[in-house]
């Protein structure tokens, strides 16, 4: 569905993304683990071109596009293509939940204020937040926030969710009702890149695994394959670590 | 020292009051034109078009670096010098458009510092849902901003509207240029200028009203 061609980001001489290649293909659930400050989060903001990489290339349906000469469209169609959740939940301050949901339907993809609205309350009832409505975020809790998150990545209905470690805000109280709905997103057959923190989460909900060091992914595979017998002596010691 | 001649007072208050609307029309005006004005150089500063910044800077530079009353003159007496087609331009036009020019400058300021002060999640947030930069500045980084930058705005627009004051100077009859004749034909000024002074005082304290209204409703996103 995308494929990641040598991708490269450099911040200020020193390069965070080495040279990534990844292939993901429909449906697949890829969960991307690893210490800090090695480049998983910078991979998914470079896809949605939060950041702009220095060097690579992305293939989507057979089209390439060089990420240095990316146009404005191109930009947007990876945008409209994905759809990302933020750590911090980055839900917009002076919208309530139900416009949040709505707001790139109408804004962007400039659907009917009708059937965004109405498309929003199916989701709010859908994430059990149809009472808060109307709320605006700082009226939410930190997980109440990060579902209506999710949300407004679900009215997207892009071809694949970004999911940059989204519990790590969030007090230990609402880990839980997050990683819930996004275990359901994820059985829906939703195409996700994952980084995360949460080990059991990610064995529970991912087809494939990517352990990243120093801005390159060490090693790949079934979480049952590299939570159990990984190959690379560095995800070893890592996951020594965590586990 | 005379006793103060209360009568006249009082009789003044009516005849003063008639040009009150033209005092505030000229203030609302400039306002409204200045505001519009503003965000645009605040956008062009803060995404950095290239020439325009340039240009935008200077232009704040120059309004922010010299005196209204200075600004004023330059406009009504001293453009149609070079420009005979200006020639036709009236006092309270000329008025306008220098209130307008100068308190732009000075909001514009504002206007930047309160985008910037929007969080930068808010931001990436609406670049990764593929809003266009005017979309994401007119449905998310510039309401937010307005409840940031209301108090000053407000308190502009309370500079602005004494400010329309310095019109009489372009022989336009507002509220001063109204006192001024009566005064000159009555030769109470302390009677005369005590009333106007207290026109503009009551005018601004009701906008307090107002402001405590305008910010209540734009910090309704953020009350609890």
């Amino acid at each position: 569905m995308i494929q990641i061609r040598g991708l490269t980001k450099i911040y200020n001489g020193v390069p965070v993304l080495n040279g990534i290649d990844l292939d993901i293909e429909k449906g697949e659930r890829i969960a991307i683990i690893g210490p800090s400050g090695t480049g998983k989060s910078t991979l998914l903001r470079c896809i949605n071109f939060l950041e702009t990489p220095e060097k690579g290339e992305y293939i989507l349906d057979g089209k390439s596009i060089d990420v240095q000469k990316a146009n404005a469209a191109q930009i947007k169609e990876m945008r409209l293509r994905t759809a990302f959740i933020f750590q911090n939940y980055a839900l917009f301050a002076n919208k309530t939940a139900r416009e949040n949901i709505a707001e790139g339907l109408i804004t962007v993809r400039g659907e009917p204020k009708e059937a965004a609205f109405e498309r929003s309350d199916e989701i709010l009832r859908d994430i059990g937040m149809a009472d808060k409505a109307n709320a605006y975020p700082a009226s939410l809790s930190g997980g109440q926030q990060q579902r209506v998150g999710i949300g407004r990545a679900m009215a997207s209905d892009a071809e694949l969710m970004l999911v940059d470690e989204p519990t790590s805000a969030l007090d230990p109280e609402w880990v839980d009702e997050v990683l819930q709905l996004l275990t359901r997103v994820a059985q829906a057959h939703q195409t996700m890149l994952i980084v995360t923190h949460e080990m059991a989460f990610a064995k529970e909900i991912a087809d494939r695994v990517l352990f990243m060091e120093g801005g390159r992914i060490v090693e790949q595979g079934p979480p049952e394959k590299i939570f159990t017998s990984p190959d690379d002596p560095r995800t070893r010691s890592f996951l020594r670590k965590v586990l | 020292m005379h006793a103060l001649n209360l009568d006249y007072m009082l009789g003044l208050v009516p005849v003063l009051l008639k040009y009150l609307p033209l005092t505030l029309g000229m203030a609302s005006l400039s306002m409204i034109l200045a505001l519009i004005l503003a965000s645009l150089f605040a956008i062009i500063r803060v995404v950095r078009f290239p020439v325009l910044d340039a240009a935008t800077r200077l232009f704040i530079s120059f309004f922010r670096g010299t005196p209204l009353l200075v600004q004023l003159f330059l406009f009504y007496y001293g453009l149609p010098q070079l420009f005979s087609f200006l020639t036709a331009i009236d006092g309270v036009t000329a008025a306008i458009i220098g209130l307008t020019l100068h308190f732009s400058a000075y909001m514009a300021e504002s206007i930047r510092a309160a985008i910037l002060g929007v969080d930068r999640s808010q931001w990436e947030a609406a670049k990764s849902i593929g809003m266009s930069t005017s979309q994401m500045m007119r449905r998310i980084i510039l309401p937010q901003a307005s409840r940031v930058a209301a108090p000053t705005l407000i308190n502009y627009f309370i500079d602005l509207i004494k400010s329309t004051s310095l019109a009489f100077t372009l022989g336009v009859t507002e509220l001063m240029g109204a006192a001024q004749k009566e005064a000159a034909g009555s030769f109470l000024y302390f009677e005369t200028f005590i009333v106007v002074a207290v026109i503009y005082w009551a005018v601004v304290e009701s906008l307090a009203f107002i402001q405590i209204r305008i910010e209540k409703q734009l910090s309704k996103a953020v009350s609890r």
